[in-house]
């Protein structure tokens, strides 16, 4: 378990840190030209952005964040030398109801299979459960993610939907899934 | 051809945001409709703001992806309900949101007369391949219906509701388009 000194924010590898409004647009630009990522990111359609865009899609979320009250955001940053390898968020938080969605995204492929993703995952979890004290979570994913699937089910997540053919790509049509976790399952979990 | 906006029991009518905004404050008074309706704290707002929002919605929704209607009796062309399309317009699926104000007429037929009429629009004028919604398990009225229209149960996301006292479950369900077209028994559609 934690405490009330746990760092909320630092993991083994890894730390989660507020968005660098002067650097990052550079990096994430790069994701978004990455049309594999992108597809297993997000189900919009795939779209580069240069950096002056994502700078201003920083400034927008930010003003969401703190007109909404229910979005949290993590630029997740490599602990050796901070450089910025992937986000991670909890949104559409509906606090009476104490549920939110998850959503992680390591960016770059030099960066992916290096445990990284599983770090965060720790690290947003604890954050949801121990800081914002939801009852659960929620996450949603591609049929063709496997490696999401993964590491959702690693941490005890539980698939509850299965929306049958939602989703379109490269002419045919694939599932879409729906992972919860409560906080009962997650206090009980080693990662925990 | 046949008439889109006709059923057995309800038509379907343009929405008229201040007619709309009237009726709605009564609705809104009824705390267990607006339990139904979404899954925010149940709360009243002025007819105003309701007037402004529902102007606001519709200006956006001649766009493409936003389909809004009203629900009125053939009988007697009175307003009981509303229904709303969001469509992804990328990925071909609808999302439906549909609501009966008037208590008189729950349980009678008037929503799953509706909601055909929903799924002819959404798969034969917006030709999507599926239509979603969700709704709460402590709505069990509503679940009977939406199976009748031919919706089935996707999966339920575990006690994401709570509500005096209590966790519940949201429901999600979806048809496909071809179980609507073999629900129409080789009728034309």
């Amino acid at each position: 378990m934690f405490d009330i000194q746990t760092q909320l924010f630092e993991g083994r590898d890894i730390r989660f840190g507020p968005i660098d409004h002067e650097k990052d647009p550079q990096v994430e630009s790069k994701w978004t030209h990455d049309s594999d990522f992108m597809r297993l990111y997000d189900i919009e359609p795939a779209r580069p952005l240069s950096p002056a865009m994502v700078k201003k899609k920083y400034e927008k979320l930010e003003k969401e964040i703190e007109e909404s009250k229910n979005l949290f955001y993590f630029a997740i940053r490599a602990r050796e030398d901070d450089r910025l390898i992937g986000k991670a968020i909890i949104s559409r938080i509906e606090w009476s109801n104490g549920n939110g969605w998850i959503e992680l995204g390591i960016g770059s492929a030099d960066d992916r299979r290096k445990g990284y993703g599983a770090q965060a995952l720790q690290m947003l979890l604890r954050f949801a459960f121990a800081e914002l004290n939801l009852y659960r979570v929620t996450a949603r994913v591609q049929e063709y993610n496997q490696a999401a699937i993964a590491l959702l089910k690693k941490f005890g997540f539980s698939e509850e939907v299965r929306r049958r053919q939602a989703l379109e790509r490269d002419d045919r049509r694939w599932d879409l899934l729906v992972f919860g976790l409560l906080k009962d399952e997650w206090v009980k979990q080693p990662q925990a | 051809m046949r008439d889109l906006f006709r059923g057995e029991l309800v038509r379907l009518t343009a929405e008229d945001p201040e007619t709309r905004a009237k009726i709605e404050v009564h609705w809104q008074r009824d705390s267990e409709y607006r339990r139904f309706l979404d899954t925010e704290p149940a709360m009243v707002v002025s007819e105003k703001w309701l007037k402004d929002w529902f102007e606001k919605r519709n200006e956006e929704g001649y766009g493409p992806n936003r389909y809004v209607f009203s629900i009125r009796t053939l009988a007697e062309e009175r307003l009981i309900g509303f229904f709303s399309l969001w469509v992804d317009l990328v990925h071909s699926e609808a999302w439906v949101g549909i609501g009966i104000g008037e208590r008189a007429f729950w349980g009678k037929g008037y929503g799953t007369d509706a909601m055909r009429l929903c799924l002819r629009y959404a798969f034969t004028e917006l030709n999507v391949q599926r239509v979603s919604l969700g709704l709460m398990d402590y709505n069990p009225r509503a679940l009977r219906s939406y199976e009748k229209a031919g919706f089935r149960l996707e999966g339920r996301t575990r006690g994401d509701v709570q509500r005096a006292g209590k966790r519940h479950d949201s429901l999600w369900m979806g048809i496909l388009r071809e179980e609507w077209l073999a629900m129409q028994n080789g009728e034309k559609v």
